[in-house]
């Protein structure tokens, strides 16, 4: 059947040719704008919005020292999640399914050196104590495969302090030879407390500073101080995070389609699990193709055979229409 | 030049031929082309009709005009934080209340535009060469999330940093992340105050102009129209 045929017959691409009621279009939106603006502004007095204070890494050292401490030591060694995550931060495969690795083939374009740029770039905007630079300059003099060696060690030394909780106590590590790396974590935790490294992170040496919060993001995260705020603002993403807001706020509840695929075992690991899956260690990669499959499904869904057809074999359109339905039957749709 | 000297064109040297030799002209310019296209398509009586078709009476219909003023509103608020700049809402009582007005109206938004999207669905509104007016309404709906994605991540408090820390890694795996830095709140605010707004201010416009060019979608024809069940001489309306 040609188009122009096809067209022909089909009614809804005609113009109506049925009985037509009066429709105040202008009228209809001017009260449909004074409605929200009551709405807006009305929700707006009563429930205000949410705006839960920024984590500083003041905070984080302060009330998670050991903590706080214990990251700079991992940012050190490289064995915190930024510091090796791969792609687009450092070198590395990142996530894959099957011959997609879009992560990798996107290359480092935002380069993120963890050592230096969580730990001793900030030590060293700052005028330090004798013994911090020396202890810089011993870093710094030291081979990488010394300054791993250093690293590892104090970080296993610490990492082994862990309690039945899994808060760390560094100051019960082992002792052993772990070079400048003690104290280079330890002026750190300091600078942290005196909300000096706050600045530090910002201002990059810069005196606009930058609006790139790529690193301070990365090096929070790191720790357990976002982790736990996070927690206990119910916002973590296996308990439909992506849909709260913090203090019990609405976040974007528009995306249970996107968040519903992290609630599910498939994807989503039990928190004892001592094993994963492919699927579960690729995750994040899995679900974003989903979601893009579910948009583009979305987009298209005119032109997919059999899902198109869903609403007339699913009547709602009766109750849609029922006052037409009810005065003309079919009368000039067929 | 005089505007005496623009209204007396010069008369034709030749008769008619010149005549429409210069209409001939003038519908080859782009201006007149354009024109003529848009007022052919949109005639005013098409841009702001008077008359729908008696199936246009249904309160589902309210949730696309809703979409429209609360896009107004969000516009209005967030033309207002622009003017005071990103600090401002956390400092002063009065930005906290623009904020607010900000944060309900995107709510108020996805709201109408998440139930005028079902409805659109079960009308299945795209027969009858309306998939364009569907397509341009799913695009503007994905790209209104992400603008409210971007909006969530420029509060510059608890809530945009975990978001960012969380959002990044799905970004990251398909690529995306590269170029979209959910932690670049420099990117993240020029993307929300200007680029994502006018994209998707561009789809509406270009959605509401199919609509009211192909005009509203007609009823699906029922499988048993009830007056094949009337007896004869009987009437369907009530």
């Amino acid at each position: 059947m040609s188009a122009a045929r096809k067209a022909s017959t089909d009614v809804a691409a005609l113009p109506w040719a049925g009985p037509e009621r009066r429709y105040d279009i202008v009228k209809e939106f001017v009260i449909a704008l004074v409605v929200m603006a009551v709405l807006s502004v009305g929700l707006a007095v009563a429930f205000s919005s949410p705006d839960e204070k920024a984590l500083t890494f003041k905070g984080w050292g302060t009330t998670a020292p050991e903590n706080f401490y214990a990251t700079a030591v991992g940012e050190l060694a490289g064995t915190t999640e930024s510091a090796a995550y791969g792609p687009p931060y450092q070198e590395g495969d990142g996530l894959a399914v099957g011959p997609l690795r879009p992560q990798k083939w996107m290359g480092v374009r935002i380069p993120v050196d963890a050592a230096n740029d969580f730990v001793i770039t900030p030590l060293k905007s700052q005028e330090q104590p004798a013994e911090v630079t020396s202890a810089i300059a011993a870093w710094e003099g030291a081979t990488p495969d010394q300054r791993t060696a250093w690293a590892t060690a104090y970080d296993d030394a610490v990492q082994a302090t862990a309690d039945a909780d899994g808060a760390l106590h560094p100051d019960q590590a082992a002792t052993g030879d772990y070079g400048p790396v003690p104290v280079l974590a330890k002026a750190l935790t300091g600078m942290a407390a005196s909300g000096a490294l706050d600045g530090a992170m910002v201002a990059q040496g810069s005196f606009y500073g930058t609006t790139d919060n790529t690193k301070q993001i990365l090096f929070m995260g790191d720790g357990s101080y976002l982790d736990d705020a996070a927690t206990a603002q119910n916002l973590q993403g296996n308990t439909w995070g992506m849909m709260n807001g913090t203090n019990s706020y609405p976040g974007q509840p528009w995306l249970w389609w996107a968040s519903f695929w992290y609630q599910i075992p498939t994807f989503n690991p039990a928190e004892d699990a001592t094993t994963t899956t492919s699927l579960q260690d690729n995750a994040d990669a899995w679900i974003f193709y989903i979601i893009g499959v579910i948009g583009l499904v979305i987009i298209f869904f005119p032109f997919i055979p059999g899902l198109r057809s869903i609403p007339k074999w699913i009547p709602v359109h009766r109750l849609i229409w029922r006052d037409y339905y009810r005065k003309h039957g079919n009368a000039h749709l067929v | 030049m005089t505007a005496e000297s623009v209204a007396a064109p010069a008369p034709p040297a030749a008769g008619s031929e010149l005549t429409d030799a210069a209409a001939a002209e003038d519908g080859r310019m782009w201006t007149n082309r354009l024109r003529n296209k848009f007022f052919g398509t949109f005639p005013p009586e098409k841009l702001l009709p008077d008359r729908q078709p008696a199936y246009v009476a249904s309160w589902i219909y309210v949730f696309g005009v809703a979409c429209l003023a609360a896009l107004i509103m969000l516009i209005l608020s967030g033309l207002w934080l622009t003017l005071e700049g990103p600090s401002w809402y956390h400092t002063t009582s009065t930005g906290h209340l623009v904020n607010s007005i900000h944060f309900w109206s995107v709510q108020l938004f996805m709201i109408a535009l998440v139930v005028h999207l079902w409805g659109k669905f079960w009308m299945a509104a795209w027969r009858g060469r309306r998939a364009m007016t569907w397509i341009t309404g799913a695009f503007a709906f994905f790209t209104s999330i992400g603008t409210a994605f971007t909006g969530f991540l420029v509060q510059s408090n608890f809530e945009s940093q975990w978001i960012a820390f969380e959002g990044k890694d799905g970004l990251n795996a398909v690529g995306a992340g590269a170029w979209f830095n959910v932690a670049n709140a420099g990117q993240m605010l020029l993307l929300h105050v200007c680029l994502l707004p006018l994209v998707v201010g561009l789809l509406v416009v270009w959605h509401v102009l199919l609509v009211r060019k192909h005009g509203v979608v007609p009823p699906i024809p029922l499988k048993h129209d009830p007056a094949d069940e009337l007896a004869p001489g009987e009437k369907v309306q009530s």
